[in-house]
């Protein structure tokens, strides 16, 4: 049977191309809505030129309902960033930082979208303070739950405490899947080994990633190897991530409304080798989620040293993927090219 | 990120007391120009003073010390800024370009430096 978990795509996914001119905003749409992946992400100022100092420009703003219209489409979330240290040598004050929030609140209503993505590192008092206006706007503010921190953070339980305390339904979280990368992602090795780590050591800190090692020993350990710069650059992604369990989001399912399909690879034979999308899925069905989850291609930071990313080919497989765990009957495939 | 994305290929080009380029901010998004905090441009290996460097966008030109007020206007994703050096004249022919940014991204607890080097030619 088919799932009510509905598939979308982060356009964040296409950024190798967008940045290079080589696919445009209908390029991105089509092609996510060609692979049944109707709910679309945008960052808003990666997709609008312009946002936040300049605004965006109104003909983009209906460039973008007309291109979500053409393709059957539906908006989903505006991923903000409050730039709180926008001014150097100071943080941005309290009260401006709301209202930053809140002109994001407005922004996310006029692209359409039910959720705007806030940075884990903002305060959840600006957020608590921004909910009412988010609420009068029919949006919903979700903070990303991303790696290294994760549902049983301290810093993310104070913000499910502050969500709590200030009744709103209009504050959520929006977790991110690479906090659940269950092995040293293949691409990551490749990297590492490109730029001068020994293979004994890349093998070394593989293993240990997969055996659970805390990462302090393991950078102590690749410091008695031998080990430098580079090596010890591989050894620190230990410290920024870690193995958690898909279900430790089950406690927090009233308030997880959308979802970042992060992957750093899809293999041909449609596997994610370091995330555990099966065990995910699971856990999303046995929560009841009914919303999306968008997949955001994040290989392409560790592949662009030495090869042009593919990143269509890589979301084509990451939605194939997903439609077989959603149970879904039709394969999605492309039947043009990208640029048609 | 997007680190050789940096320079635009084939973007060098002479001007009144100096040269140009096109440069990319090496960023998923964009910035506001106040978080730009620093551009480290240097031609076959000799480095260009900050003060004789220029932001060019959208027909509007910066210093780098009128950049880091500048509250109402950016540096887009994927927008080819034009990158002048002033007081340094070059010779037709080819020359390495090294380009680099400084930014101040709030959710970083570092301040990132990201650099590309280019051989671009001059046209005589």
């Amino acid at each position: 049977m088919s799932s009510t978990i509905k598939r979308g795509v982060s356009l964040y996914s296409y950024q190798n191309e967008t940045f290079q001119g080589k696919m445009s905003l209908e390029d991105c749409i089509r092609t996510s809505a060609a692979l049944g992946a109707r709910g679309i992400e945008v960052i808003g100022e990666q997709t609008f030129w312009g946002w936040p100092e300049c605004g965006a420009a109104k003909e983009d703003i209906d460039n973008w309902h007309r291109l979500i219209a053409k393709y059957d489409c539906v908006p989903v979330c505006h991923d903000f960033m409050l730039d709180y240290k926008r001014y150097k040598g100071r943080e941005m004050p309290f009260d401006e930082q709301v209202a930053s929030v809140r002109n994001d609140i407005d922004f996310g209503a006029r692209l359409g979208v039910k959720f705007i993505r806030a940075l884990v590192s903002i305060d959840p008092a600006v957020l608590v303070a921004a909910a009412p206006y988010a609420q009068e706007k029919g949006i919903k503010i979700l903070i990303e739950v991303h790696a290294p921190l994760h549902f049983d953070h301290p810093w993310i339980i104070r913000h499910a405490e502050a969500f709590e305390k200030s009744g709103s339904d209009a504050l959520g979280f929006l977790p991110d899947m690479g906090m659940f990368l269950f092995k040293f992602p293949p691409v990551w090795k490749e990297k590492f080994l490109r730029i001068g780590v020994p293979k004994a050591i890349a093998d070394y800190i593989e293993q240990a990633y997969e055996d659970r090692v805390l990462s302090e020993y393991v950078i102590h350990n690749v410091q008695e190897m031998g080990g430098t710069g580079p090596a010890i650059a591989m050894a620190e992604t230990l410290r920024h991530n870690a193995a958690y369990e898909p279900k430790r989001m089950l406690d927090y399912m009233p308030r997880i409304h959308n979802i970042h399909g992060k992957f750093y690879q899809m293999d041909e034979d449609y596997i994610e080798p370091s995330i555990p999308y099966d065990e995910i899925v699971k856990v999303l069905k046995q929560g009841n989620y009914q919303g999306y989850i968008c997949s955001e291609y994040e290989g392409n930071r560790w592949i662009e040293d030495a090869f042009e990313p593919d990143s269509v080919e890589q979301v084509r497989r990451q939605q194939v993927m997903l439609a077989r765990l959603l149970g879904e009957s039709v394969e999605p495939t492309l039947q043009t090219t990208v640029a048609a | 990120m997007m680190d050789n994305k940096m320079i635009v290929e084939g973007s060098l080009q002479r001007e009144e007391g100096g040269f140009s380029f096109l440069g990319r901010l090496p960023y998923y998004r964009g910035l506001g120009l106040s978080m730009i905090e620093d551009i480290l441009v240097s031609v076959d290996g000799e480095a260009i003073a900050r003060e004789a460097i220029r932001f060019c966008v959208r027909g509007r030109t910066y210093t780098l010390d009128d950049m880091e007020t500048v509250y109402d206007d950016r540096w887009n994703f994927g927008e080819q800024a034009r990158i002048l050096a002033l007081g340094r004249e070059l010779a037709a022919g080819d020359h390495a370009i090294t380009f680099a940014v400084r930014m101040r991204v709030s959710y970083l607890p570092f301040v990132p430096t990201t650099k590309d080097t280019k051989q671009l030619a001059l046209a005589a």
